[in-house]
């Protein structure tokens, strides 16, 4: 299944309790949507986390032909929650698919409620991503918790949830599992989809069960 | 045991909740918001007290309070509101109450940057507040340690009567990585009979203070502060040793520079440049012996610093090789971390004039 397949809406909205790996998905996302050909911007619209942004990844991005748009680093370094205006290119331009990298918790996804009026006008999907390894959010009553506090938040409703569980560069695929069975269990709380697994692409042969969105680890330490 | 994924930052806190601490006063500032924010949150949950204070100054007094009162108290922040805690930590000093004091490190002087820093070092190693103190500095490489050393720093404040502070740098608060909570032994420590706890029954009262007007009663304080102080060097030098078997240059780094030296090293090797890290785990005391020992090694040829400051725990690693080996230095401050490449450029060149 392409990237365009499993995500088929024009706006991806990325939201999720903080160090669930909503970054390096979003990042994954955008590259994945850009390698099948569609003009994908990625937006980081984190105002929670001072370091490991989507935004550090521009390079990377940017030769990949992902337009990334951000906030200036003084801006952030001021601890100032600032959005780019460049967001409404995004949100207007039907011809582009946007990746909105959110910052964590109900917190975070106060950004989304300031979009509200225009997102609901789009063909959007909002995903919360669940993380088994995630202490604050390892039950499904807890994950739940959050998602139902992001959504009261952002005024929007949680249309898929994403599976990344990991342990990062030490995941195994057991880990992955019991991630797996937390999402289904949200999901029958919620009623909300589970859309896929997010697992290293070298995990592929032994998750061929699971639906499964590979990735490459991009958000790496300065000394991996 | 189960592997979780932790962000330094909480993890730290919950080290603390589960080292026994029942109170934690802090105010905000990045990178260590989420110390204060998960002590909000679980401190009142596990029977404790969060405030969260109008000024570092209010924290670290309403610290230096719970800990004359005997209770295990902490505070957190990052270099420059840890500036502003430094009064409080010598009248602890002075007042031999233990406590826990975190400093997520970010750039400075001043306000300086939100990025990992280790510009204060020289402040943590050295006393910070004024007078004849130490205080036992531990400084963590990866969020397992920080969670064990944070809760050992309580054992140490405890038996020595005298505050910690866990040093860690703006990348150790704020990265993520798997850990695993340990069944710990904690230490066997003498009773707080020194407490201001209300005199039940005592023929006399606790009474805490740091006042010691008459000179000669001062002196005799200070030279019992000291018997602790040499104590704590005795008993409380850590280390790691990385690649050193065989090592003939040698990377000194702690924190997330030791981190980028480990990588830089297996790079060097397959340079064909035997490399190791020396890296200590405490700052204060540091750990002169071995790496004065080191330094007379004939195979060991010379030695690089490598830090996210200007040359400061540099004046240990002199003060420890005392001339018998070259010492050279790389460091980036202001908020910048040292890339994997500019350190085994640094070591190839400090390696040139040697072999």
């Amino acid at each position: 299944m392409t990237a365009v397949e499993r995500f088929p809406h024009r706006l991806t909205l990325v939201t999720g309790h903080y160090g669930t790996g909503k970054t390096e998905f979003a990042v994954n996302l955008a590259l994945a949507l850009a390698g099948e050909g569609a003009r994908v911007s990625l937006a980081d619209l984190d105002i929670v986390n001072p370091y490991f942004r989507s935004r550090e990844r521009r390079p990377l991005l940017e030769a990949a032909g992902v337009r990334l748009i951000a906030t200036s680093q003084a801006c952030t370094d001021a601890d100032v929650p600032a959005l780019p205006a460049e967001l409404h290119a995004v949100l207007e331009d039907r011809t582009v698919r946007g990746v909105l990298d959110i910052g964590g918790d109900p917190s975070g996804a106060r950004v989304l409620a300031r979009y509200r009026p225009k997102i609901q006008k789009e063909d959007y999907q909002l995903l919360y991503v669940v993380n088994a390894a995630r202490p604050e959010v390892r039950t499904a009553e807890r994950s739940v918790e959050y998602l139902r506090a992001i959504e009261a938040v952002a005024g929007l409703r949680c249309t898929g949830l994403v599976n990344n569980t990991h342990l990062c560069g030490e995941t195994a695929p057991e880990e992955i599992r019991e991630g797996a069975a937390l999402a289904e269990e949200v999901s029958r709380l919620t009623g909300v989809p589970v859309l896929c697994h997010v697992a290293e692409a070298r995990f592929q042969d032994q998750l061929r069960d699971l639906p499964l969105f590979p990735i490459e680890i991009r958000m790496k330490k300065p000394w991996e | 045991m189960k592997r979780e994924i932790w962000k330094g930052s909480e993890a730290i806190a919950e080290a603390a909740i589960r080292a026994g601490c029942r109170c934690f006063f802090g105010y905000p500032i990045t990178p260590q918001n989420e110390i204060p924010e998960y002590m909000s949150l679980h401190m009142p949950q596990s029977g404790g007290v969060f405030v969260q204070a109008e000024s570092e100054l209010a924290a670290v007094n309403m610290v230096y309070g719970a800990a004359a009162s005997g209770v295990r108290a902490m505070t957190s922040s990052s270099s420059p509101g840890v500036s502003l805690k430094q009064e409080g930590i010598s009248y602890m000093a002075a007042c031999q109450l233990p406590a826990v004091v975190v400093n997520v490190m970010r750039g400075g002087p001043g306000l300086g940057s939100i990025q990992p820093a280790q510009g204060d070092y020289f402040q943590a190693t050295r006393g910070g507040g004024n007078g004849d103190y130490r205080t036992v500095v531990l400084a963590p490489a990866n969020i397992q340690e920080a969670v064990d050393l944070t809760q050992e720093a309580f054992d140490i404040a405890d038996q020595y009567r005298n505050p910690v502070v866990l040093l860690a740098d703006g990348l150790i608060g704020q990265m993520m990585e798997p850990i695993v909570w340990k069944e710990r032994t904690p230490r066997v420590l003498p009773e707080k009979t020194w407490a201001a706890s209300g005199r039940r029954g005592r023929d006399h009262n606790n009474f805490i203070t740091s006042l010691l007007i008459d000179a000669p009663a001062c002196e005799a304080h200070n030279l019992n502060l000291a018997k602790k102080t040499a104590e704590m060097e005795k008993n409380e030098c850590r280390w790691e040793e990385i690649l050193m078997d065989d090592a003939e240059l040698v990377l000194v780094a702690y924190g997330t520079p030791s981190r980028v030296a480990e990588t830089a090293a297996e790079n060097l090797r397959k340079q064909g440049v035997k490399a190791g890290v020396f890296r200590p785990i405490t700052l204060w005391p540091y750990p002169y012996a071995r790496l004065r020992e080191i330094a007379g090694l004939d195979r060991v040829k010379t030695f690089l610093t490598v830090e996210m400051s200007l040359g400061q725990m540099l004046d240990d690693v002199n003060l420890a090789v005392a001339e018998r080996k070259p010492v050279k230095f790389y460091g980036r401050c202001g908020g910048m971390i040292p890339h994997v490449s500019e350190v085994e450029q640094a070591a190839v060149e400090a390696w040139k004039e040697v072999k």
